[in-house]
């Protein structure tokens, strides 16, 4: 009886009017997932600088704006900020050899005290009515129209750049480390360049949730790291699907921004469906240990000891 | 074209595990030499290669290349002047890259990575007439994946990815010790092939002492951190391996039987 009430209490209509924000939101995290591609992906570099920068670039934003400077520039501000962060792990790491996924950890843990200190305290609100935002919740429609362009070209962007002999050679480091350095490729030089990259794509994505949200807020970063793994991976087994053998570079990107805009689709049915907020993250990281996982297990379950034991035993039978 | 002056090197010192790996090495290659060095393990073969290419610094001593002292230049600027072998098929090439991306990037050792498309029009046809040569049907599967390829394979086009501008020196570390012997004899003759085209100087390691002696015009035995043998010219044409059994013998100050030393 009470599992008929709850299902009768749920509005398909506030499911349907719930969409355009999640997508508008979905994209806006697209571009840190692409930035998130670039690291976990071509540099094989599993940076968790994001969770801070992601913040960094909306605190920068925000506080920008609240000065008077105008959102492009404020954006652009953040986008500096973001490369700025990504040479600090990429100092970090080859400089003085920490290792990659504490390297991340440590500038994302300073970048938490940083933020604080741009943010003058935990968050600042920006409010749409007194400032020109180039996105904002108030009008969704031209948020995901708007989002979406500036996803165009940074696709665009990205698709010409890791086609260059520069983006080239950042793919070839993260391949085959070895294959590059006696190809006079300074591996070094790439995984910084790539870091940088990587943050200022993930401050971008900042900036704009700031602005759509109307707010940026020391804790907007936390988690970011998954959410946007969880993009690219859900990103990656679609398309493949979808495509299989014709996946090429342009359509992996493309497809890396939908994942954003499906894992977004995915928490506005789980937030219909009126499930605690509080289990958001815990239900994202088990999407992404599935994602991750299910490719292991497949290739597993062909050739498995498990297997080849009964495949003997047939054989001796 | 290499000089190497008393090249020492020891892993670990102080450490209850030192070891010393070069112990004054002293070489000179002439542009043009082809020359095979053979040893047990740990006899310093890919410790020597390992210290012209720039792995690590050395402890003492210079080395040259065609005149220009590399001895304090990182790894990465050297391989200007050298073209690389590696014993594992998988190091010499990006697995999930094309190809034609992998010969590209050979393409530009040496020079500064710009903004520039990373392959033109032009060097594919350029790459495709030297795959061809490589006689494995290369040149129609130019845009698969190099993850897809065979060891032999991948090793054929790490050597014309080694060769593709033309190195001041070719160094091969065991290059066919991980093929099947078929295999491996297809990749000593593209070798011989390249290096004689080009007229390269080289380096070849191998543990194999026939193909020591039939390859080159010089052959290099090494010991315990020291070349302990070097022979070229007639003597080396007419060498054959129970020479060398005996000879490493006599030098390396063992007996005969435990020739396995040589061998292994």
């Amino acid at each position: 009886m009470a599992l008929l009430g709850y299902f009768s209490s749920l509005n398909p209509l506030n499911l349907l009017a719930s969409l355009p924000g999640n997508i508008a939101q979905g994209v806006i995290w697209g571009i840190m997932a692409l930035g998130v591609f670039i690291t976990f992906r071509l540099l094989d570099f599993a940076d968790l600088t994001v969770d801070g920068s992601f913040a960094t670039g909306g605190a920068v934003t925000v506080v920008l704006i609240l000065a008077g400077v105008p959102a492009p520039l404020a954006l652009a501000a953040s986008v500096a900020a973001g490369m700025l962060s990504g040479l600090v792990t990429g100092l970090l790491h080859t400089l003085l050899g920490i290792p990659g996924i504490l390297a991340g950890i440590l500038t994302q843990i300073s970048l938490w005290s940083a933020n604080l200190l741009v943010l003058s305290g935990a968050n600042r609100a920006v409010n749409v009515d007194n400032y020109k935002l180039i996105v904002s919740l108030r009008n969704v429609n031209s948020a995901i129209i708007t989002a979406t362009v500036i996803v165009a070209a940074l696709i665009s962007i990205l698709y010409w750049y890791f086609g260059t002999e520069q983006g080239s050679a950042i793919r070839a480091t993260g391949s085959n480390p070895h294959m590059s350095k006696a190809q006079g490729i300074n591996i070094d030089s790439m995984k910084i360049l790539a870091l940088c990259l990587s943050n200022a794509l993930v401050a971008l994505s900042g900036g704009l949730m700031s602005q759509y949200q109307g707010f940026a807020d020391i804790k907007m970063g936390q988690g970011s790291i998954v959410v946007g793994l969880a993009a690219v991976i859900i990103g990656e087994v679609l398309g493949e699907a979808l495509f299989r053998k014709r996946m090429n570079f342009w359509l992996r990107l493309v497809f890396v921004v939908l994942g954003g805009v499906i894992y977004y689709l995915v928490i506005g049915v789980v937030m219909w469906l009126r499930m605690p907020t509080d289990l958001l993250k815990l239900l994202t990281a088990a999407i992404v240990a599935i994602f991750l996982a299910v490719p292991y297990l497949r290739a597993k379950a062909k050739s498995s000891f498990a297997l080849a034991g009964k495949r003997g035993a047939q054989k001796d039978a | 074209m290499l000089e190497l002056k008393n090249i020492h090197k020891t892993f670990n010192l102080g450490t209850i595990n030192e070891k010393k790996a070069l112990c004054g090495i002293d070489l000179h290659l002439k542009e043009g030499d082809f020359v095979t060095v053979i040893g047990g393990n740990g006899a310093g073969k890919s410790t020597m290669l390992n210290a012209i290419t720039g792995v690590w610094p050395v402890d003492e001593g210079t080395i040259s290349i065609d005149g220009v002292n590399v001895t304090a230049v990182t790894e990465h600027k050297r391989a200007e002047f050298i073209g690389r072998v590696f014993q594992d098929p998988m190091m010499g090439t990006a697995a999930n890259m094309e190809i034609t991306e992998n010969l590209a990037l050979a393409y530009r050792r040496g020079e500064r990575r710009t903004l520039k498309w990373g392959v033109t029009k032009a060097e594919r046809v350029h790459y495709r007439e030297e795959l061809k040569k490589l006689g494995l049907g290369l040149e129609d599967r130019m845009s698969v994946k190099v993850g897809l390829l065979s060891g032999g394979q991948r090793q054929a086009l790490t050597l014309l990815m080694a060769t593709l501008r033309k190195p001041k020196l070719l160094l091969l570390d065991e290059h066919t010790a991980a093929l099947d012997p078929a295999t491996a004899q297809k990749v000593l003759e593209l070798t011989d092939s390249i290096v004689e085209e080009n007229r390269l100087t080289t380096l070849m390691i191998t543990h194999n002492m026939t193909d020591a002696i039939n390859h080159g015009n010089r052959i290099l035995m090494m010991h315990a951190g020291n070349i302990i043998l070097d022979i070229s010219g007639e003597e080396k044409k007419n060498l054959k391996k129970s020479d060398l059994l005996q000879k490493f013998a006599e030098l390396a100050g063992v007996q005969e039987e435990t020739d396995s030393v040589l061998l292994s």
